[in-house]
């Protein structure tokens, strides 16, 4: 990899400065993606600012109908967390799915969500759960926060520290992972929460996570594994390229969809 | 350069390293522990699954620079003397390697697993071995023979922990 700083941060502001004093600053969550990218002469920050140091940002806090994961909080401990397991067992399931034990071992649920990987599994759930995004300035809804294939609506300097998930009614994701990567080809993160249902497509849309309206409308009216069946995934933007076609992964669409209604119960 | 102070298999190290030197690349070139394997360097095959803080993790995709005060801990430190550890000990039984260029990132994350699903009272069922080897690759493909020698040395270790209490 070429030359970079590496600094420490022991607190939020720390970080905040480390960035805002770099001419290209990355943030080090677990560096599971950020590393190899490094390596391969992909990115080239200036400096590096762990966050992994910083007290607050670690850990699951729960709240009134809410689990607040620090965004440092690695993907095996949000798997084997015992209020997640309790309130959304599906966003634990999903943790414990990501890539291999080892990469769960560093991996940060903030580095996922900031990366916004059109095939990482967290931003699925963030959108399908319609959590919030909390950062070192503001919160920002998941509706607003996905912007395209690796693009966020973070500033420049702008570090994530927790996200908040509202409490779902019921919730389930299922993914059809790469047989290679065993990131998602397609991956759907279904939630019912008040009465309100999300539908959240991970690995299939060109510009990154959506929302499946017509899904999500089919669901609304009847959360079975039928009208999961039956509602329409257009091809229209969806990925095509060596792994599937697009109409491979528009029907994976629904299959995954109906198997997270299946889990979800 | 950052001055790291770490544990490695039980002895206290403090190197002067550069911000992008690899974990891997620390323990091989700077310890000269080369039992710690390079297989990919892209993160996918488990080849340089090292332990840091009891957790097995990929050494190539960690930097060095970012474990001051770590405890790790690779191959070459499980064995207590002369007497392999049950995990290397059952591979020996079960030829659970054939050209071995895996091996020491086999060991190191089937002791990791064995640790957890302990931890958690889980069963280690052979199904589940073979889900928790997704990160591991053999180019030999000798799967089979691995996936004995983790469940034989999987029983052998709850024996142990349970004449320890």
């Amino acid at each position: 990899m070429y030359e970079t700083k590496y600094h420490k941060a022991a607190s939020v502001q720390d970080a905040v400065a480390a960035l805002s004093g770099a001419s290209e600053g990355a943030v080090l969550a677990g560096g599971q993606t950020l590393l190899p990218t490094m390596k391969q002469h992909l990115a080239s920050p200036s400096d590096l600012v762990d966050v992994r140091g910083i007290a607050g940002m670690q850990g699951v806090t729960v709240g009134d109908g809410t689990i607040t994961i620090g965004a440092a909080t690695r993907h095996a401990d949000v798997a084997g967390n015992a209020d997640v397991k309790a309130h959304i067992p599906g966003l634990a399931a999903l943790a414990g799915g990501i890539g291999d034990p080892a990469v769960r071992s560093m991996g940060t649920i903030g580095g996922s969500v900031a990366n916004n990987d059109p095939a990482a599994d967290y931003p699925a759930a963030v959108l399908g759960l319609g959590a919030t995004v909390v950062t070192d300035r503001r919160e920002i809804a998941a509706d607003d926060f996905f912007e395209g294939m690796f693009s966020t609506a973070l500033d420049d300097g702008e570090i994530i520290t927790a996200i908040r998930f509202p409490v779902p009614t019921r919730a389930a994701y299922a993914k059809f992972p790469n047989p290679a990567s065993r990131y998602a080809m397609v991956g759907v993160f279904v939630a019912e929460t008040g009465g309100n249902v999300r539908v959240a497509v991970t690995g299939a849309g060109e510009d990154g996570v959506f929302r499946h309206d017509g899904m999500e409308s089919a669901l609304a009216s009847d959360f079975s594994v039928a009208s999961a069946a039956g509602a329409t995934t257009s091809q229209e933007g969806v990925l095509n390229d060596m792994h599937a076609s697009a109409a491979y992964r528009a029907h994976l669409v629904n299959v995954m969809a109906e198997r997270a209604v299946s889990k979800a119960g | 350069m950052n001055n790291v102070k770490m544990t490695v298999n039980g002895k206290a190290v403090s190197r002067d390293v550069p911000d992008t030197t690899l974990l891997s690349e620390f323990l091989r070139e700077d310890l000269r522990l080369t039992g710690t394997h390079v297989g990919c360097d892209t993160s996918q095959c488990g080849a340089c699954v090292v332990h840091v803080d009891g957790r097995a993790v990929k050494s190539c995709t960690t930097l060095a620079a970012s474990l001051d005060g770590a405890d790790v801990t690779t191959i070459e430190g499980i064995a207590n003397g002369g007497d392999l550890h049950p995990m290397q000990a059952a591979f020996n039984t079960h030829h659970g390697l054939q050209c071995g260029f895996c091996t020491p990132g086999m060991i190191m994350s089937g002791i990791d697993m064995v640790n957890r699903f302990q931890a958690d009272g889980k069963d280690l069922t052979e199904e589940a071995i073979r889900e928790e080897l997704e990160g591991n690759i053999c180019r030999c493909t000798g799967y089979h023979n691995i996936v004995k020698a983790i469940e034989d040395a999987a029983g052998t270790m709850a024996d142990m922990a349970k004449a320890a209490e």
